[in-house]
């Protein structure tokens, strides 16, 4: 075991847990903040995706004695966000969520997109997402959401 | 010969090294080269080198050299594309309660740098060694540079230290250590980087 001091988001934290311990069961187990979702564990769906350091990352396959001083950034800031917001709020206006249980990941890469890429092309929209698997089936409209949310971000 | 050592490269050709392991300028002939390229080329075609050689839009993972899951592709820096990343889930050091491998600079190499063909069949020797060897695709490194980069890349270094795998076994490393693929790269430079024929 060892103590880890960690920023997430915005404020600092520490952790006493062992190294190997992926971010995601830090999140979830130890802070308490479960929005960040377990789906495969292998880095295969990307319901755990958070961003480290602006990038997006699966937290199911980073040890917490890697993250170093680079803050993490959860689904529970997004709404504070200016990026995270609208996202947000065209997943609500185009009715994206089915069940729900990806969501999470699936607005942390897609805001993780338009950060990188303010106005992304369909091709690229398809391969920034395509890590991001959805049982539900909600491609059609994540991929419609994230180009609106692009043309509302101007 | 006082203060050097001999290594049997291939089985055989004989180099000398010198104290603090220099090749002597001059001391490879061509047939030491080919010979040391060869065990070059056996390390360059270790699926821990190669599958980040590849020709298609995709790394590759494992021994079986199989495309890379999770719908991972090259993206235009061979980085992956934008929220997307190599980064997503390689770190700077091997990940071994994970499983995931990890260096500083995880990207594919470019796609001038391909020792495969479109449907991932390693190319032959020859076809490597003029790859590697034309400065126009190599990132205009001389016989120099090829050895410093051997040397020092850090996902060089890497493939002799590859941490271990999803199941936590060790993931297999390239026929030679580290130092016999250098001391077989310099013996390879001294030689005048010579190719086998096509």
């Amino acid at each position: 075991m060892a103590n880890y001091a960690l920023t997430v988001n915005g404020r600092q934290t520490e952790v006493n847990v062992d190294p190997g311990t992926p971010l995601l069961w830090v999140l979830r187990e130890h802070l308490k903040m479960t929005g960040t979702k377990y789906g495969c564990g292998i880095g295969a769906c990307g319901a755990c995706t958070v961003h480290l350091g602006g990038v997006a990352t699966r937290s199911c396959l980073l040890p917490v004695s890697l993250v170093g001083s680079r803050p993490i950034a959860t689904i529970e800031t997004m709404a504070s966000d200016p990026v995270g917001r609208v996202v947000q709020d065209v997943w609500v206006a185009a009715d994206v969520v089915q069940c729900g249980y990806c969501q999470s990941g699936q607005i942390m890469t897609a805001v993780a997109l338009l950060k990188t890429v303010p106005k992304p092309t369909d091709a690229q929209i398809e391969q920034g997402m395509g890590g991001n698997i959805c049982r539900c089936g909600t491609y059609v409209r994540i991929r419609q959401a994230i180009a609106r949310a692009a043309q509302q971000l101007g | 010969m006082s203060g050097c050592q001999c290594l049997l490269i291939g089985g055989c050709a004989t180099i000398v090294v010198a104290a603090g392991g220099r090749m002597t300028a001059g001391q490879a002939s061509r047939a030491e080269g080919l010979a040391a390229w060869q065990q070059v080329y056996s390390v360059l075609t270790h699926p821990r080198c190669i599958n980040c050689h590849t020709a298609t839009a995709y790394p590759q993972q494992g021994d079986d050299r199989h495309p890379h899951r999770f719908n991972v592709v090259r993206g235009e820096t061979g980085m992956g594309v934008p929220a997307f990343t190599c980064a997503a889930c390689h770190q700077r050091v091997n990940a071994d309660s994970t499983g995931v491998p990890g260096a500083p600079g995880w990207h594919l190499a470019p796609l001038s740098m391909q020792w495969q063909d479109m449907r991932d069949q390693i190319m032959s020797s020859g076809a490597v060694c003029r790859a590697v060897t034309d400065r126009s695709k190599n990132d205009n490194l001389d016989g120099a540079g090829l050895l410093k980069h051997h040397e020092e890349e850090p996902l060089v270094l890497w493939a002799f230290q590859p941490g271990r795998g999803l199941d936590r076994s060790p993931r297999s490393v390239p026929p030679l250590t580290h130092g016999e693929f250098v001391a077989a790269t310099r013996t390879w430079v001294e030689a005048g980087l010579p190719c086998p024929a096509p």
